[in-house]
């Protein structure tokens, strides 16, 4: 599809879901209302802007069901997000959102390369998290025979991957990693299983873990993106370039905004992801603001695929840190952090003011099977330590002072937020 | 003809020094002797002890970041200009000295360092007769 077909067709889902929404929803009923917008108002995809932005607080302020366009009577599902703090977002879908999800999903899987004739374990959590049912309901849909593993049982399960040839897995990434742990605790090795493909999501990772998974279990991992208050899995899918996720944009209409003005960003900028669900009937949102910070790619795919791509997810919004002006996350630290062996996967980002401008030194513990004998003069050490700092200021585009740290001297972290430590004072 | 040395990397702070020393006399390893090359935020300190791999290892096991440097160890007499006369040697035979320290064992002068050539370095103490150490006899001496 061209993109100007594309933008007519969002264009026109667009008015269609405003026009839904106004007369089914109060809460945004009341917001367009409140900034003097009518349906009509909204006739092309460029018209976005004009919409009031949702976010996750307005999910829990309508709890459980005041976001809900359908009559109960048409919800046939309903899934709940883990939310930590407060009350959950709950999402519920009609039959017509059971199938368009399944699609969708169907495009991710396909576009990884899964076929009816492949065996495929879905091991996200099945329940209330969107993860297991959405993956399942994409395989079906392609007609692939699913093996709704789910979690937990690790040895069961990889028994079942060798003795029925699985060739597919939906899990996160993590969870691959502990998968590949466990083979190697019990003696099974990659030449053993059939697993040629992995949908991971549902949890940030970096192209490192990507390396060590596709080593270790033999097979090709894809990113799979997606959220319960849009969908759940399947709004967005790598595809064999293994470069940027698409997103199905003709029913989840992505934009970046500046996460403080809440400006929209060029395309190739990061900042922060918002989407608008152009289909969807149970519960629609308008500009539903993820707090996930990456940026779209400009450009087509060397697949063929017209479907705007995404970047990986670059971090939270919620952590971001302006120093010197400079946006920083501190999952851009972890990444580089994470490329260099000598360090350990831990740091710890220090951010002060002196004399009215902003510091930041990142702490890093070295690795002990990396301190060799060659460090036993500062020149080498301190060689280490430029070539990190050299790595931080090109990702950053700031300057930050490194301190190395002995090893297990950082305390592992609960959070993202506990990496930082800011005693500005403003 | 090189003997190991023991170099830990330690953060200016107090607390890293006694940790580190506490495992050694844990392991009841004997500190024959040691530097420190400092900066301002870390420094690595050098050690020539008894039982070096057994010592590195403890050392592992409190989560020291250390590592073994190889470097020589030569005796001389001590007498006014015999460290001139050692190191005349290796200069002669264009190598870099990339530190050295140096300590009194039994009326002995010995001298500790490290090159930035090694084979050719063994040579030139073979060729000039000079007195190399080795980890048993510094570990007899102490």
């Amino acid at each position: 599809m061209s993109r100007d077909e594309m933008s007519a067709l969002q264009g026109k889902r667009l008015h269609k879901i405003v026009e839904y929404v106004y007369h089914n929803v109060p809460f945004y009923r009341n917001k367009l209302q409140e900034m003097d917008i009518r349906p009509d108002d909204i006739q092309t995809i460029e018209d976005i802007r004009k919409l009031p932005f949702t976010t996750k607080k307005d999910l829990r302020d309508n709890y459980p069901f005041g976001l809900q366009a359908a009559p109960q009577s048409e919800i046939i599902r309903v899934h709940a997000s883990s939310g930590t703090t407060g009350n959950p977002t709950i999402v519920g879908y009609t039959r017509k959102d059971i199938g368009v999800w399944s699609e969708c999903m169907a495009r991710c899987l396909t576009a990884y390369g899964v076929t009816r004739d492949d065996i495929f374990s879905v091991s996200y959590g099945y329940g209330l998290f969107t993860g297991g049912l959405g993956a399942h309901y994409g395989v079906e849909h392609i007609g692939a025979s699913v093996i709704p593993a789910g979690t937990g049982n690790t040895e069961k399960h990889l028994k079942l991957i060798r003795d029925l040839g699985i060739t597919g897995i939906a899990c996160t990434p993590s969870y691959a990693l502990y998968l590949a742990e466990t083979m190697d605790k019990l003696g099974i090795r990659k030449e053993d299983i059939k697993l040629r493909v992995g949908a991971f999501g549902a949890e940030p990772w970096t192209e490192n873990m990507r390396d060590e998974i596709q080593e270790r279990l033999g097979l090709k991992g894809y990113n799979l993106y997606g959220l319960s208050e849009i969908m759940g899995p399947s709004v967005s899918y790598e595809c064999q370039m293994q470069h940027g996720s698409h997103v199905c944009e003709d029913h989840f209409y992505p934009e970046i905004i500046n996460p403080v003005t809440l400006e929209p960003l060029p395309a190739g900028q990061t900042g922060e992801l918002v989407f608008t669900t152009l289909t969807k009937e149970g519960m629609p949102v308008l500009r539903y603001r993820t707090r996930d910070l990456c940026s779209l790619l400009p450009g087509t795919c060397d697949c063929g695929r017209t479907a705007v791509r995404m970047s990986r997810i670059e971090g939270r919004s919620d952590d971001m840190l302006i120093i010197r002006g400079i946006n920083v996350f501190p999952s851009q630290v972890e990444s580089v952090v994470l490329s260099m062996p000598e360090f350990a996967p831990r740091y710890m980002l220090i951010v002060d003011r002196v004399n009215n401008l902003d510091t930041l030194q990142v702490q890093v513990e070295l690795r002990q099977e990396f301190f060799t004998g060659v460090f036993d003069t500062p020149a080498a050490v301190d060689q280490l330590e430029k070539r990190l700092a050299s790595k931080l200021k090109s990702v950053l585009s700031i300057a930050a002072k490194v301190q190395l740290k002995a090893p297990n001297t950082i305390e592992r972290s609960q959070g993202k937020s506990a990496h930082v430590i800011d005693k500005r004072k403003l | 003809m090189t003997i190991h040395q023991l170099s830990i990397f330690i953060e200016n702070r107090s607390g890293t020094l006694i940790k580190v020393l506490n495992a050694l006399k844990e392991a009841n390893i004997q500190i024959i002797a040691s530097t420190i090359a400092d900066t301002a935020e870390y420094g690595i300190y050098r050690l020539i002890c008894s039982s070096p791999m057994r010592a590195c290892e403890e050392l592992k096991a409190a989560n020291v970041a250390v590592a073994l440097s190889d470097v020589f160890a030569i005796e001389i007499d001590d007498k006014p200009g015999r460290a001139a006369d050692a190191v005349k040697s290796f200069s002669e035979a264009g190598i870099s000295i990339t530190y050295m320290y140096s300590f009194l064992l039994r009326g002995k002068g010995i001298l500790i360092f490290r090159t930035d050539n090694n084979e050719l370095a063994k040579q030139v103490i073979a060729r000039d007769g000079l007195k190399s150490v080795s980890e048993e006899d510094l570990a007899a001496l102490a």
